[in-house]
């Protein structure tokens, strides 16, 4: 078994819940082993805080295997920490050294706000999907899924937009705290594919006015979402977006 | 010898399921609206189901602890898909994959709803497909298959590493749709509590809102629960951290049986334990046995490296033991094989609970062939390591990488270490024919129930049952049941049964915040954790399960004297949450001990040592235990045993071999 | 129709905006380097100054630049719209915050370049196209045309001056650097073979564009042009 010793200082955000204000705590940990990850390490904070009867901090988190999309922590400045195409789950203490200090904060955005702690509200994405981001086929209404052959090309680019896993650190990390990355993911997705046709010019009008009614800011092409997302969802699929958006809202006749 | 009703139709067995739906009541358009369907559980089953259900016009209501319908854990799923579609013309068959099915399952299977679900595969892949889901394709545009879990034919269709994923988000899209027209209301980071039950029948659930810790009540004519599997109850498990089997629980004291608990599926290769710290386990997918060779040194307790191990002091113990089969043995015979091998003292790595999944071999194999294709013979050897390694990366590469991430190790250089973990749990609340459980109303779907993988499940299958379920099984099957209750106007949930369920919901809650132990709610489930691991995992036998049964009680005495839960009910509080979850994985567990001590004989992911062939290998009593053992809660967590015999009317029950 | 009205106030109509006048503004500098890179002749400023008479002059160019004037300052007011916008979008701002780890500098900092320009482009039109349009330029070259070099080697006599538009084309640079490519990608116009072509076409007209401006007082500063 592999004993810890590094030691760190953490600066945590601690905020009760979306009533009251938050401030950073400090927190010093001791006998943390590099092979834990980063969760883990959060594990042993809990546990001891517990031990002492304080309040534990509390974080969004499920598979912890990198696929759910639930775990969100801004980490030194960097949504889900400093590597790159990984989620806080899979960032393990090796890539920290002995005596850092680690500041851990929510999202930030107005469309995300906090719940408590680390945890913040990110139903504004669901609100999004549920605006346009399907292809309208009820159960039994399928032809044979070989009656529609579709170009290797296109259904692996839909296939990587689709790789999206909505945790936020798009909208986290951006300046602007924009959702355009999040949003075109799924529009890209659909447009690329003869199924998501149909629909394609009234999806992309629907989605992008719920998604400027959430509050999310406007996108001014920094990239840093590319560069930050933890699968690595193309900027492509922005233009996408936008070049679609422009068909619908000036060439289309169909106005949502 | 059964004293419980499955409501299997008559008839043929492959006519049943086509009969029994065109024959199903139905209900008419205007008396949907009015009926009210609640479902717990937004994965797969439940997402599928919730969607299909309010497209036909019922008025849904979905439950999920989460803080979306998109994170259930279906989405983890790597591997696949199976259905019968033939695509590949190598000679699938609705039948083929049936009986691929109950075999794999080890004859512990419903015949009916294995067939239903294998005749229902195909459709799953048609509608999935038309939701825009990017399954893999070839160059001809047509979708592409490979094959899985050791079948002959190639059925498995997938999207990367990432099928389960590409799934749960179609059926979430549908569900999505169905929300943004106002048809299923969602309730995210809600966990149920408590089954209603009026006259009997399921009639609503007690939830709380985990933000507010307010808790509600909601109505429903019939109840669908579609939580999950109870794999945690091992503390370490390749689950969520999430997972729990909280809802089923409470359905079964409420009157649900809870079916074969004792069979757990443990996976072979998994990312091994690095310390006491580790929250979970990390799968690595299966199709890496077919490139990696698993040994383990010759010698005991051997602490060179892997490098300095010459080949002629290694242990290729599955090759060794099973030559027909070798590194390709189902998961339960390469789970048990290896540990047999650490618990002999043979294990590698700081923790000695590993065994090596080493590519040199096979990497070199691919390097001589790319050489010779490229014109180069006799290439010397770190020329073929080094084709060989780009061959290895293309086809892996991104387990490669993750393995690296969460080791800190490059398996490009050292051998991965791997070691077995639970995975899935066969076992679940018992259901008929309809996915009904034993309470009137309330239903089960996906891997919550315990109706389709008999005592092992077959890779690429547990996504199949789940939207088998939930698209095309429940949405037919429930009618049977709703037609009937049209007459039934909503309750209103002042109803006594609401107000006394509620009170026993708070009631649980209030205990655990007042009891002000010394231990977190952690400690007493790593404890729970290690006893079931040790005494009712990969192999299980008498003396321990006895001891396990004992250590559990007391665990649970301790538990409930000693907890410290921090916090209070009405806010946020994941420790709250947590410890009710292992209250209930307390009281699994014992019944987990109860039934695998029950069942005297190996079967699938239940391996008792006292019933093995002379060569160690299952062995099966089908004379006295074909049947599903589906056991009623009564007071003071105690449990009451009822039969379902297992008729095998299509197929002959055979033993497995992989010699 | 409303349609058009509720594309171009949506979070990407804005975007259009910003796009399609930043574009208008990139064509425009063409032009303006174009003519202006005519002192490079070093023929006294003869060849400019014919030059800058057909654009005081010509009707279509009169015209364009009422269109010009209405696409910077809707160019202008879009931004500041939009940061207002995505400032209320990020109400409480991060404790630590490492931008640099995930983009360029000048990305992030368009409304900076921007504020700078817009005082650079007040002092430009103050110093150059004021004179010429109103005040009037009082000498006239050997052609007969209104002596704008004379008055441009004038005005880049002051050291501070030149420094001062130096650095100001740095900015330009910048801000072209990221608005020019931003454009593109705003619109839409975006194809896995041509984005190579148009990013590094991006780079050159950035470079060249900003070079051209600021070589100009200080060719006329150093004497390199006489």
């Amino acid at each position: 078994m592999s004993t810890g010793n590094m030691n760190l200082t953490l600066k945590v955000w601690r905020q009760k819940n979306n009533k009251t204000k938050g401030a950073l705590v400090d927190y010093k940990l001791s006998g943390i082993s590099p092979d834990m990850s980063f969760l883990e390490m959060f594990d042993v904070l809990n546990e001891d805080l517990i031990t002492k009867g304080e309040e534990p901090v509390v974080f969004d988190h499920d598979c912890r295997e990198g696929i759910c999309g639930m775990c969100s922590m801004f980490i030194n400045g960097r949504p889900h920490g400093p590597k790159d195409l990984v989620t806080t789950c899979q960032l393990h203490m090796r890539s920290f050294k002995d005596g850092d200090t680690i500041v851990v904060e929510p999202w930030r955005a107005a469309a995300f706000p906090v719940v408590k702690d680390l945890t913040v509200d990110r139903s504004a994405f669901d609100r999004v999907i549920a605006a346009g981001g399907f292809i309208s086929v009820n159960t039994g209404n399928a032809q044979d899924a070989n009656n529609l052959p579709i170009p290797k090309m296109k259904a692996d680019a839909a296939f990587e937009a689709a790789a999206c896993i909505g945790c936020g650190a798009c909208v986290a990390t951006c300046k602007n705290a924009s959702a355009m990355l999040f949003v075109s993911a799924k529009i890209s997705q659909l447009a690329l594919l003869p199924q998501g046709q149909p629909e394609r010019y009234r999806r992309v009008q629907s989605m992008v006015a719920q998604m400027d009614a959430e509050g999310f800011g406007n996108c001014t092409n920094t990239g840093a979402c590319e560069a930050e997302c933890p699968k690595g969802i193309s900027l492509e699929n922005i233009a996408l977006m936008n070049r679609d958006f422009a068909s619908a809202k000036f060439v289309s006749e169909e106005t949502v | 010898m059964s004293d419980i009703n499955s409501n299997i139709p008559e008839g043929e067995l492959t006519s049943k399921w086509t009969k029994y739906k065109s024959s199903v009541p139905l209900v008419n358009p205007s008396n949907k609206r009015t009926i009210e369907v609640i479902i717990v559980g937004s994965g797969l089953a439940g997402a599928s189901a919730a969607a299909t259900l309010a497209e036909m016009g019922y008025k849904v209501k979905c439950f999920c602890f989460q803080d979306s319908p998109r994170r259930a854990h279906s989405i983890a799923a790597q591997g696949g898909i199976n259905a019968a579609k033939n695509y590949q013309n190598d000679g699938d068959s609705t039948y083929r994959l049936f009986y691929d099915t109950i075999k794999g399952g080890d004859y512990r299977a419903r015949e009916a709803n294995v067939h239903r679900l294998a005749e229902v595969s195909a459709n799953i892949i048609d509608q999935c497909v038309a939701q825009g889901v990017p399954l893999a394709r070839e160059y001809g545009g047509l979708l592409d298959n490979r094959s899985f879990g050791g079948t002959q034919v190639q059925r498995t269709f997938y999207a990367a590493g990432q099928t389960g994923q590409q799934l749960l988000l179609g059926a979430y899209s549908a569900l999505e749709r169905q929300i943004g027209m106002g048809k299923v209301e969602m309730y995210t980071r809600h966990e149920m509590l408590e089954v209603v039950k009026i006259d009997g029948k399921a009639r609503g659930i007690i939830a709380r809102n985990l933000i507010t810790g307010e808790i509600e009540r909601h109505f429903g004519h019939a109840v669908v629960l579609g939580t999950g599997g109870y794999g945690n109850v091992f503390y370490l498990s390749t689950n969520a951290m999430g997972s729990n089997v909280t809802a089923a629980w409470k359905a079964h004291k409420q009157g649900a049986y809870f079916a074969n608990p004792c069979y757990t599926q443990i996976h072979p290769t998994c990312i091994p334990v690095s310390g006491d710290h580790q929250s979970k386990l990390t799968l690595m997918s299966e199709s890496l046995r077919n490139d990696g060779r698993i040994w383990v040194p010759k010698k005991k307790d051997d602490n060179r490296k892997a490098s300095e191990i010459p080949e002629d002091e290694r242990d290729y113990y599955l090759e060794r033991r099973y030559p027909a089969f070798g590194n390709l043995v189902p998961r339960d015979v390469a789970s048990r094989a290896a540990k047999e091998r650490c618990d002999a003292g043979y294990g590698v790595g700081a923790s000695k609970l590993a065994v090596y999944l080493d590519f040199k071999a096979n990497t070199e194999r691919y390097g001589r062939i790319e050489a010779s294709k490229s014109g180069i013979h006799n290439p010397d050897k770190e020329t073929c390591m080094r084709l060989g390694t780009a061959v290895i990366k293309e086809k892996y590469g991104n387990l490669f990488d993750m393995y690296a991430q969460i080791t800190g190790e490059n398996p490009y250089e050292t051998p991965m270490r791997i070691y077995p973990a639970v995975h899935y749990t066969m076992g679940g609340l018992w259901v008929d024919y309809n996915l009904m459980t034993s309470v009137p109303g309330l239903y089960c779907t996906g891997e919550a129930n315990f109706s389709d993988h008999g005592a092992n499940r077959l890779g690429a299958s547990a996504l199949m049952q789940g939207l088998a379920d939930g698209y095309f099984v429940l949405p037919y099957t429930i009618g049977a049941y709703l037609s009937k209750e049209i007459s039934v106007k909503a309750i209103p949930t002042d109803h006594p049964a609401f107000v006394e369920a509620e009170e026993r919901a708070k009631g649980i809650l209030n205990k655990l915040i007042n009891i002000k132990g010394t231990k977190s709610v952690d400690h007493f489930h790593k404890r729970l954790g290690h006893i079931m691991w040790e005494k009712c995992g990969m192999a299980r036998n008498e003396k321990g399960l006895k001891e396990a049964i004992e250590e559990i009680r007391a665990l649970r005495a301790e538990f409930w004297s000693n907890v410290r839960v921090p916090g209070v009910v009405e806010e946020l509080n994941p420790e709250l949450e947590k410890a009710g979850r292992v209250a209930d994985f307390i009281e699994l567990g014992e019944l987990m001990c109860i039934d695998a001590l029950n069942r005297n004989e190996s079967c699938g992911g239940h391996f008792r040592e006292e019933y093995q062939t002379e060569e160690g290998e299952a062995l099966r009593d089908d004379e006295n235990f074909a049947y599903v053992a589906a056991w009623e809660f009564k007071e003071g967590v105690n449990f009451e045993l009822h039969k379902e015999e297992l008729k095998f009317e299509n197929i002959k029950v055979a033993q497995r071999s992989y010699k | 129709m409303s349609g058009f009205g509720n594309a171009l106030s949506s979070s990407i109509g804005r975007k259009y905006v910003m796009g399609v006048t930043g574009i208008f503004l990139i064509l425009f500098l063409i032009v303006h380097a174009g003519i202006n890179s005519l002192i490079f002749l070093d023929d006294n400023g003869l060849t400019f100054n014919i030059g800058a008479h057909f654009m005081a002059t010509n009707w279509i160019i009169r015209a364009g630049e009422y269109i010009l004037f209405i696409g910077l300052l809707v160019h202008i007011y879009q931004a500041v719209n939009l940061t207002i916008q995505n400032r209320k979008a990020r109400p409480e701002n991060y404790a630590v915050y490492n931008g640099s780890a995930n983009s360029k500098w000048y990305s992030r900092s368009m409304g900076l370049l921007g504020t700078l320009l817009l005082i650079f482009l007040v002092i430009h039109l103050k110093d150059f196209w004021v004179v010429s349009r109103f005040t009037g330029i009082p000498t006239v070259d050997a052609n007969g045309h209104e002596d704008l070099y004379a008055v441009m080697r004038e005005k880049f006599q002051d050291p501070v001056r030149v420094v001062a538009y130096v650095l100001l084309m740095i900015s330009l640079c910048y801000h072209l650097l990221h608005g020019f490519a931003s454009a593109f990608q705003t619109m839409g116009w975006n194809h896995s073979k041509y984005n190579g072509i148009i990013k590094s076409t991006s780079v050159w007209y950035s470079i060249i564009i900003s070079l051209v401006f600021a070589l100009m007082p200080i060719a006329v500063y150093t004497h390199l042009i006489d």
